[in-house]
């Protein structure tokens, strides 16, 4: 290593956590996200059906209040989400403030409106004669809804998957309700990818900091990967 | 407007109190663990500045107490101010700050029980080394912020409610300086200490700093001590004491009261002072302990100046 170990460093940079500790961040961050995101995928996407589907007084303003959702600022879903489950709030007696599930209270409500409001604009664009040929088809309600999901399947996986990248790459609202805890022997508790980023950002070690955001970028990535294959997979040739 | 914003706290706090009575019973069973018969509850919730949280300093000092009680501490590190509003609400057990001023008023309030004086050390005015406002060496930390807003030198304020922040706030305030007629020099920074030194790095500005964070960051920030605090012979307003108070199972019942006592019980123990006392980063001791003392300090149970006056503030 005589040769000017200083413009090496840079490459091969000693990694600056223990193992346990990355590999814990990376599980609340998944666990919180993942169970967010499907639970609002659970919510949301019925709720995109029947809207899209209905024809109603109200509709363009209840998308427009969908739409509006979408932007809420995480910050402030952490705060409100906070007053509900602080001890002095209304759900104060089920202890849920500074816990994961908390993280995943607050997540979801970041979550569900770009899922509605994503997977609702895919619903509607599916063509009305498509519809039409499966209710003449004899088709049921649920079989009209089924080809209609099918129909729209890469934008409902567009709203899953913006949903998911809203929910994991969100700070404010995890950082006020999760409390950023970690076990004094470095597992997490409440910590994820970017409230360690974070307090690594707080504390000046903006190397270790990059690290873990290229960390959370690779794991967007995987997932992304994955929801786009199991959509090729499952739904056979697009345009079949 | 202060009087009656108070009642109103003490009367949400004492009408959530019955509340939440007949709830403690069930909450309470899952606090029955046969690894510690001696004590109940499983986790400690403790809010604390960032301070004590980035200097690493609370992990070694929990590892041990989770050792010896099969307990967890979660630690949250906010600010002072935000700590104890965290408190206020009941979501934690104990606290550790550094801002006698709040910390009275928190106990005032009926809040917290059985403070005890805990460790200290000091803060520092730290600033760019070409020091363009010309303090360096100021043994008076009056004069030497006269002297920078004088100089409309830069000056980062964590502007967060901070301990520090409130500390910052005081010395002006004696120096005979309103904060806010202050011009574009003096930068509201609003965050950690740690960001706001580099952020004052950044910017060659000063600023006012624990010296723990300071010592902690300064390999990764370009920012010199100008005037020292006390710990190194500076003067005696720059004092940094740090506080732990249990919150009080009177107004929030469901706390673990137990276990917060317990924790402090241990961390001014002779053990839990000396694991302060060793605590070093980058070879320089952060914190002195300051709980053990054959004399009796009875002020660090009150407010201050209980004796004299108790009626305000």
């Amino acid at each position: 290593m005589p040769l000017e170990p200083d413009t090496l460093t840079p490459l091969l940079i000693d990694f600056p956590f223990e193992w346990n500790y990355i590999r814990s961040i990376i599980y609340v961050s998944l666990y919180v996200s993942l169970t967010a995101v499907v639970l609002s995928t659970l919510f949301s996407l019925p709720v995109a059906l029947l809207v899209g589907f209905k024809d109603f007084r109200g509709k363009t303003l209840l998308t427009s209040i969908i739409n509006t959702g979408m932007g809420f600022p995480s910050v402030v879903v952490g705060l409100v989400v906070l007053f509900a489950v602080s001890n002095q709030g209304p759900l104060g007696s089920f202890d849920l403030v500074f816990t994961t599930e908390a993280m995943i209270m607050s997540q979801f409500i970041l979550a569900a409106p770009v899922i509605t409001g994503v997977s609702l604009a895919a619903v509607s664009s599916v063509e009305q004669n498509v519809r039409d040929a499966a209710y003449a088809m004899g088709g049921t309600k649920t079989d009209v809804a089924l080809v209609t999901i099918k129909e729209a399947r890469y934008g409902i996986a567009t709203a899953v998957l913006a949903g998911f990248g809203r929910a994991i790459s969100e700070v404010g609202s995890v950082l006020i309700v999760g409390g950023n805890i970690a076990s004094s022997d470095g597992t997490s508790v409440t910590r994820t990818i970017t409230t360690a980023i974070q307090l690594e950002a707080r504390q000046g070690r903006f190397e270790t900091a990059m690290i873990l955001g290229a960390i959370l970028v690779v794991l967007v990535l995987i997932v992304n990967a994955i929801v786009v294959r199991l959509g090729n997979g499952g739904g056979g040739g697009r345009y079949e | 407007m202060e009087i009656q914003r108070r009642g109103l706290v003490a009367a949400i706090g004492s009408s959530a109190a019955v509340g939440l009575a007949g709830c403690a019973a069930l909450a309470g069973d899952t606090g029955d663990n046969e690894n510690s018969p001696e004590i109940s509850g499983e986790t400690l919730t403790l809010t604390t500045t960032t301070s004590t949280y980035d200097t690493g300093l609370l992990d070694e000092l929990n590892a041990p107490f989770e050792d010896r009680y099969g307990v967890t501490v979660d630690t949250v590190a906010q600010g002072t101010g935000a700590a104890l509003e965290t408190a206020r609400n009941g979501d934690s057990d104990v606290v550790m700050v550094h801002a006698r001023s709040l910390e009275d008023e928190f106990m005032d309030e009926g809040y917290g029980v059985n403070r005890r004086d805990l460790m200290f050390n000091d803060f520092v005015l730290v600033g760019p080394p070409d020091d363009p406002g010309g303090i360096s060496g100021e043994t008076d930390i009056e004069t030497a912020l006269t002297e920078i807003s004088e100089a409309e030198s830069e000056f980062v304020s964590r502007g967060d409610n901070s301990g520090t922040h409130t500390k910052e706030l005081e010395l002006w305030d004696t120096a005979g300086l309103t904060v806010e007629a202050f011009g574009e020099w003096y930068i509201d920074g609003g965050g950690g200490m740690g960001e706001i030194l580099n952020q004052a790095s950044m910017q060659d500005a000063y600023t006012l700093s624990d010296r723990g964070t300071f010592i902690d960051m300064q390999s990764e920030i370009n920012l010199d001590i100008h005037v020292q605090g006390p710990v190194e012979g500076g003067p005696e307003p720059l004092m940094n004491p740090y506080g732990i108070v249990a919150v009080n199972p009177a107004v929030h019942d469901h706390v673990e009261y137990d276990l917060a006592m317990a924790y402090i019980g241990y961390i001014t123990s002779i053990e839990g002072q000396e694991i302060i006392e060793e605590y070093t980063s980058e070879g320089e001791q952060l914190f002195f302990a300051e709980a053990l003392s054959e004399e009796p300090n009875f002020q660090q149970y009150v407010p201050e100046g209980w004796e004299s006056s108790n009626s305000d503030e």
